[in-house]
């Protein structure tokens, strides 16, 4: 148990490291200034769409087309709201609700066989070991299109497309997720710690979900937090594989919306926007509280 | 290690290797096999479609079809423009944090990654009404300046596309390039700064060299995603189809086939050859980034 605390505390010991870190004094302060001016300008620009949202989704139709965009005027966001949930007989909730499952039960389920996949790969050598190395990081360089249009003609002809299944079984093969766990067995798993549970007379099965998930509750909380993000922005899987609008996610219903104008001359551009401001709220939740983990799940990610 | 033992440990593996062969290796194989086939609809189209072994004559349909051809050229032309720019933005900020006390970073930091948070669908959404004559700011703060913008022109959409996706890529890449840097012994400045060289100096000389590995990194990435790009153009062809054509990017025209025409074969053909390009473009990269090191 002491590796696991050493484990989990590193990314604190490193920002204490930082902190501890004598200032550099030796730049002039002008320089620093125009460091610090040109920051603010990068996060204005970051950040004035989101405040464009936000506003917008405040406003009436005619106060969206006519007032400055980057001001209030008017607060009718619970009119927004109520039109947004009661539209089409409450389609939008549907797609909520389809998002929160998709996202939610695939990730999991996905996490699961990762960690297990993980600890097989970093702890156990056995053949055929490099090869299922190699399939995870090779599947990196395949096409989303090369996989999803035959994997459409499999789903369809075993009668898989359009119901929930079609989103959620690619939802549990995640190979970022598996190079992550892996990563993290490696780190946070020590091979003496899995030889004393042997010697004790634990069965691997044991092993696995008393002693090794445990430990590795940090990384599975950052593979679930990615792969949740990358499903709830999943775009050309369910517009393959889903047809009927019951199944369809957030994003696949604010697309079809978009085009409404266009194809059929109702403009939706009021209730895609509050939509669109919706749809980001639980993953900024999310993304916030578990902060810790998925800033060191981008990092570990891309530098190992 | 016992025999046993090694075993077990494969079978924790069982599961993704079997989800593997079942969402990777089968539908690849398929879609492998389905581009050596071609379906021949009789004289009127009523006796129904055949299907006839084509050998190699999709791909060579493809590689002469000049609509795929020039779709994989218009991305690979806006890759070399959009890439670098966006990465040189994420290396000016992250060099910017470096120099900044750790409190200032962290809050920075987290100002900048805030697109990030943002699905790609309704980052696009949320640009195409800023770019929107009718509810955007941004068209007439161009008849401020004395011209009126029109952002889904012809010649404009490749701008705005790709300013959508600096906005939404350099938070991500920043980070990434920020982390390589923190790596980096401190040591090595206060020698150079000892040694009389400027800031500006230190981190041309010093700090760029040292997070090549980053940027190689996150140039490869941002390279695989953008020859497959597909939602933003797909988002845009929603309001403007008239300048977004259906065959506008290499995965768009692989949709159309497959779901519009009905061309499996076809369309599998020419996600075989995307995957190739793509593969090609990963290996030129990397050699190319790489030899320069040694």
């Amino acid at each position: 148990m002491v590796m696991t605390e050493s484990a989990t505390e590193r990314p604190e010991t490193h920002t204490l490291r930082r902190l501890a870190r004598p200032d550099p004094a030796a730049r002039g302060r002008g320089g620093q200034r125009f460091l610090l001016l040109g920051l603010i300008l990068a996060g204005a620009y970051s950040l004035f769409p989101v405040w464009w949202l936000i506003v917008a989704a405040t406003k009436d139709r005619t106060g969206l087309y006519q007032t400055n965009g980057l001001w209030f005027s008017g607060m009718h966001l619970w009119d927004n709201l109520h039109q947004l949930v009661t539209y089409d007989h409450g389609i939008f909730l549907r797609w909520t609700a389809n998002s929160f499952l998709y996202a939610g039960v695939g990730s999991l389920g996905g996490t699961l066989i990762a960690l297990a996949t993980g600890y097989g790969l970093a702890r156990f050598d056995f053949p055929g070991r490099g090869v299922v190395f190699a399939c995870v990081v090779g599947s990196f360089l395949i096409p989303i299109a090369l996989l999803t249009l035959p994997l459409y003609l499999v789903f369809s002809s075993i009668g898989l497309v359009d119901t929930p299944w079609a989103m959620l079984i690619p939802c549990l093969i995640n190979p970022f997720s598996v190079y992550l766990a892996k990563v993290y067995t490696e780190a946070t798993v020590p091979f003496e710690l899995l030889e004393a549970a042997r010697l004790d007379g634990a069965g691997e099965l044991r092993i696995f979900f008393s002693i090794v998930l445990r430990m590795m509750a940090t990384g599975g909380a950052t593979v679930f937090l990615l792969a949740f993000v990358n499903t709830w922005n999943a775009f050309f899987l369910p517009l393959t594989v889903l047809r009927g609008e019951e199944n369809w996610t957030l994003n696949l219903g604010l697309y079809n919306w978009t085009g409404k104008r266009l194809e059929s001359g109702i403009d939706l551009t009021s209730l895609v926007l509050t939509g669109a401001l919706l749809s980001i709220v639980p993953l900024a939740i999310m993304m916030t509280a578990m902060r810790r983990y998925w800033r060191t799940g981008v990092t570990l990610g891309a530098l190992k | 290690m016992i025999r046993s033992q090694r075993w077990k440990g494969a079978a924790f593996t069982l599961p993704f290797q079997l989800g593997f062969v079942f969402l990777y290796l089968i539908p690849i194989g398929y879609a492998v096999h389905q581009s050596l086939f071609r379906e021949q609809r009789s004289g009127l189209g009523l006796g129904g479609a055949t299907v006839t072994f084509a050998g190699l004559d999709n791909y060579r349909h493809g590689l002469t079809d000049p609509a795929f051809m020039s779709s994989v050229l218009r991305v690979v032309l806006f890759a070399c423009v959009q890439i670098p720019v966006m990465l040189a933005i994420s290396l000016l900020l992250a060099l910017c944090l470096d120099a900044l006390t750790a409190r200032a970073a962290a809050r920075f930091r987290m100002l900048l990654l805030i697109p990030y948070m943002i699905p790609g669908v309704v980052a696009a959404i949320v640009w195409i009404n800023l770019y929107s004559p009718d509810v955007g700011p941004l068209t007439s703060l161009g008849g401020f300046f004395g011209s009126s913008w029109n952002f889904f022109a012809p010649s404009m959409v490749w701008p705005s596309i790709g300013n959508l996706l600096t906005w939404h890529g350099i938070g991500y890449n920043m980070v990434i390039i920020y982390a390589a840097l923190q790596a980096v012994p401190r040591e090595l400045f206060e020698a150079a700064r000892l040694d009389g060289a400027s800031e500006t100096r230190i981190a041309l000389s010093i700090k760029v060299p040292r997070v090549r590995g980053a940027l190689v990194l996150t140039g490869m990435l941002s390279i695989i995603q953008m020859l497959q790009i597909f939602n933003e153009p797909a988002l845009f062809r929603n309001v403007t189809p008239q300048t977004v054509s259906d065959s506008f990017t290499p995965i768009m025209i692989v949709y159309n086939q497959a779901f519009n025409a009905g061309n499996y074969h076809y369309a599998a053909a020419l996600s075989v050859l995307l995957a190739l390009v793509l593969g090609v473009a990963s290996f030129l990269f990397y050699r190319l980034t790489s030899k320069e090191t040694d």
